[in-house]
């Protein structure tokens, strides 16, 4: 294996052995040994509560992401294409940004009440201006030679997105899905801390209750796995596949 | 088949000054006139891309079907070229046809990155060809292209005039031996704002000679 190779596998076994060894040190219930949350975990696992809890926020996390992604994308093409919906909404997204998490979540469960429709609105409303920045970057860096092209060529609107725009954007919406799933799972966490009974964020509240930091960790290291195995199964693949025609580049023939 | 009326277009600095053109059916246009006259944006104009700062602009019939090579072949480089010629409306069982007649037989299933540049301006021409346009607009067909590549693809596309006589062409180009072998018509765009300082029909052979000397002899006083 080449050095590079082996690079990728230094930092992770690193920091456990560090965590290995001043867990035994300390030898406190405050910081439990590696062994300790697994063994954590094995037992959420085998009485189904840790299933239970990831599949509750895995579906928050999911549904959140593609209600932000879709009306995202909507508004970032829209602004990267209309300078007067630009004007118009540039003010307003500013503020969205700007805005902390929290004090929407506190918001909407205060206005509506502690369910479940207003803690998915509160990630919505989180991630949503974060897509349409990115989104309205690559509407705005669309080729007008191409936009030309399919004037001439009398492309409708639904042909032109899929055929002309899609690919141009692809990149910024990778980008906006990277950055949206990291950001999504972990307001999601919070959200199910303040006001849901289930869910990893709820897991999380019961354990700081009791300060069991054995389930702390169990439960976050499990949720960051899942996370982890979106990445590498969706979003990898999906980015090879939109980005295929771009390494064609050098021409076969003189 | 179309008139354009343009009484200045461009700003800040006008490019083009008072125009006012015709284009019937069967006609073949060789657009001349030194770089940066703004043959490339009359071209535009009469593609329905934009219109007149100032003036009527464009007026064509409804039911015009125009194709315009572009001097960048403007292929879609994610789609390959079969799904470039079927988004255009080409039938799936005319690709092949259409790709031979630019002598790209073979080459449906290729990305236009994976062609030369003369190839990937043959395929763009099938594109043209794909819409069965009675207008075809060329910018520069033969630009950057070596002495043989050019060659061929003038030959393709004089085969293509002749099939379809009813067909009109407006090519921009350079070259007075262009205008000579392909057109019936020929416009000399010059000035600043850019005018039409020429507009003449190459009815006979003698027309014909008689230009290219004329404009060789402009193309040299530049």
């Amino acid at each position: 294996m080449s050095v590079r190779a082996l690079a990728g596998w230094v930092g992770l076994p690193t920091l456990l052995l560090a965590w290995w060894l001043v867990a035994g040190l300390l030898d406190s219930a405050l910081l439990p040994t590696p062994g300790a949350v697994f063994d954590t975990l094995w037992q959420a696992q085998r009485t189904g509560e840790l299933w239970h809890h990831l599949g509750v926020t895995l579906r928050r996390v999911v549904i959140s992401f593609f209600l932000a992604m879709a009306l995202g994308t909507l508004l970032g093409v829209w602004m990267g294409r209309s300078r007067l919906a630009d004007d118009l909404l540039d003010p307003l997204l500013v503020a969205l940004l700007n805005l902390p998490a929290l004090v929407t979540i506190i918001l909407l469960y205060v206005w509506f009440g502690l369910i479940e429709a207003a803690a998915v609105l509160a990630v919505v409303i989180n991630k949503v201006p974060n897509v349409a920045v990115m989104v309205r970057e690559g509407a705005r860096s669309l080729d007008v030679r191409l936009e030309q092209m399919a004037d001439i060529y009398r492309f409708g609107r639904g042909r032109r997105l899929v055929h002309v725009w899609l690919p141009q954007l692809a990149p910024y919406l990778m980008a906006a899905a990277r950055s949206g799933l990291a950001l999504v799972w972990k307001i999601v966490l919070v959200v199910e801390l303040l006001g849901r009974s289930d869910g990893v964020g709820f897991q999380l509240h019961m354990a700081f209750q009791v300060f069991d930091v054995a389930t702390i960790l169990a439960y976050s290291l499990a949720f960051i796995a899942v996370v982890q195995l979106v990445e590498q199964v969706v979003l990898r693949p999906l980015e090879r596949r939109s980005s295929r025609w771009r390494r064609v580049g050098e021409p076969h023939h003189a | 088949m179309l008139e354009l009326d343009v009484a200045y277009h461009g700003t800040p600095r006008a490019i083009l000054g008072r125009l006012s053109l015709r284009v019937t059916a069967g006609e073949r246009i060789c657009l001349l006139g030194p770089s940066g006259s703004g043959k490339t944006t009359l071209l535009n104009l009469i593609a329905g891309l934009g219109v007149p700062s100032s003036g009527n602009g464009v007026r064509r019939d409804a039911t015009l079907r125009v194709g315009y090579l572009f001097q960048e072949h403007r292929l879609l480089p994610w789609r390959t070229l079969r799904q470039n010629l079927m988004l255009v409306g080409a039938a799936p069982d005319d690709v092949d046809s259409l790709l031979d007649r630019v002598d790209l037989a073979g080459h449906g299933d290729y990305l236009p990155d994976q062609l030369s540049l003369g190839m990937a301006r043959r395929a763009a021409l099938a594109r043209c060809l794909a819409v069965e346009p009675d207008l075809l607009l060329l910018d520069e067909p033969f630009a950057s292209l070596d002495t043989r590549r050019a060659q061929s693809l003038r030959d393709c596309l004089a085969a293509l005039l002749e099939q379809r006589p009813q067909m009109a062409m407006i090519c921009v180009t350079h070259d007075a031996q262009d205008a000579a072998r392909l057109a019936n018509r020929v416009w000399y765009l010059d000035g600043c704002p850019a005018q039409l300082r020429w507009d003449e029909r190459l009815e006979h052979a003698d027309d014909r000679a008689a230009v290219v000397q004329t404009l060789s002899r402009l193309a040299e006083a530049i």
